[in-house]
């Protein structure tokens, strides 16, 4: 099944929001202190990476993932990743707020921290790939259409064993399904590949492209006959 | 039948009781996290973009710098860093319109644009401009023409996306400077237009 955190075209969330001019960055002081520890913790903190905190959002349950909105998400994936590298024990962050509330709880052990041993090979997510690309724009594809794997994945649902168009090489990424979970950086291009809407919701789809930037394991070559049919 | 989870506390109190285990720890420090909000709260926003933005429509060379290497061209003048290692713009034109999303999680063009709005985090935003962006975008206050062409953009990897308005109607010898004030955060993701003065 996919995560709730894959949302793309899924029903039943109402209309969209009327966008308010001057919205601050933060609604309440709360959500920015969140940010700023969410940011730190996914690095020096926990010694976690940007992928393995997207991890941490698609591994939230319903509630921890919608409740207390952005903000509160984050706070609750920072949360995850701590517990993932030991830092803290599941249950010390409530066992705090009620103790700092004024009740009288017994709070768990700080763990002995277990980080991951990694140490990344360059700053950010792109790197030099040294051979050349697999595809070129115009090319045809299909994206893999095995189910979702039980790890993380960047091949949104929605454009799961689909037939599109590459219509730009981008560079290389680090692989989030396994960087995500300290299994290699295993760099590969990206492709921005083309869909039409019919391809994805069919005949009486609104007519217009959707773009999405897959990674090269996700593509197949696929021939014009395919990709005609 | 097993009794409902206990509710967990207040995320403000969550908040305060994940920095004092941090503090305890000697892993964080106030004053940095302090340095760190105030920066995306003051310095890093939407008036970056809005200056990108207002240059391209006024200096035809740097307008083509910016459409084929976006990243070094929102660089020269001086924004970069976090959320912004590869910055691609698409440009709105009398045939096509652009809009951006992120469906996996919320990413967005911080150095140009800051931390997200909360429409573009909401779930039916999430969700439905991949399916019906037409009717989305007329939802958020924006009609297409019919003969226009919509073109949606996921950002499911680490390219971001900034969307270049047209520039609008009524502004011509307006330099730079008087033009950047009327670019909006919502026009550089494509759920607008600039709005003539």
């Amino acid at each position: 099944m996919d995560p709730l955190a894959d949302m793309g075209g899924s029903p039943g969330w109402g209309p969209a929001k009327v966008p308010t001019p001057d919205e601050p960055p933060f609604g309440e002081p709360w959500e920015g202190r969140s940010f700023a520890m969410t940011v730190l913790t996914m690095g020096r903190i926990s010694g976690r990476n940007l992928d393995a905190f997207r991890y941490a959002l698609e591994r939230l349950d319903p509630v921890s993932y919608l409740a207390d909105g952005y903000y509160g998400r984050w706070l609750n994936a920072a949360e995850l990743m701590l517990q993932d590298s030991s830092i803290l024990a599941p249950g010390a962050v409530d066992a705090r707020a009620r103790r700092l509330a004024g009740e009288d709880v017994d709070e768990p052990a700080f763990p002995e921290p277990q980080k991951p041993d990694y140490a990344p090979t360059g700053p950010g997510s792109l790197r030099e790939i040294e051979g050349p690309p697999a595809f070129a724009v115009g090319d045809a594809v299909r994206t893999t259409s095995t189910p979702r794997p039980q790890g993380p994945s960047k091949l949104p649902g929605y454009v799961r064993g689909r037939r599109g168009t590459i219509t730009a090489v981008r560079p290389g990424h680090l692989l989030p399904d396994t960087h995500a979970v300290f299994r290699g950086e295993n760099p590969q291009y990206v492709y921005t590949v083309g869909f039409p809407s019919t391809e994805l919701w069919g005949d009486d789809a609104e007519p217009f492209t959707l773009h999405v930037d897959l990674f090269e394991s996700y593509l197949a070559k696929i021939s014009e006959k395919e990709a005609d049919r | 039948m097993t009794d409902a989870p206990p509710r967990r506390p207040e995320p403000a109190q969550r908040t305060e009781a994940l920095e004092s285990l941090l503090v305890e720890r000697g892993l964080i420090d106030p004053a940095v996290m302090d340095k760190f909000i105030k920066t995306y709260e003051q310095d890093v926003g939407p008036l970056n973009g809005a200056q990108v933005v207002a240059k391209a429509w006024t200096d035809p060379e740097y307008r083509e710098r910016l459409l084929a290497e976006g990243t070094s061209a929102i660089k020269e003048l001086g924004f970069g860093g976090p959320q912004g290692e590869h910055i691609v713009v698409l440009e709105q034109t009398d045939d096509v319109h652009h809009v951006v999303v992120c469906t996996l999680c919320s990413c967005y063009p911080w150095p140009v644009l800051g931390l997200p709005p909360s429409w573009y985090k909401d779930p039916a935003y999430r969700a439905r401009v991949v399916r019906e962006p037409r009717t989305v975008l007329r939802e958020m206050g924006l009609d297409v023409p019919a003969d226009k062409k919509i073109e949606v953009w996921d950002s499911s990897s680490e390219v971001r996306y900034l969307v270049l308005p047209q520039r609008p109607a009524g502004t011509e010898g307006w330099d730079a400077e008087a033009l950047t004030p009327l670019v909006t955060r919502d026009a550089m993701v494509g759920v607008a237009v600039v709005a003539a003065p």
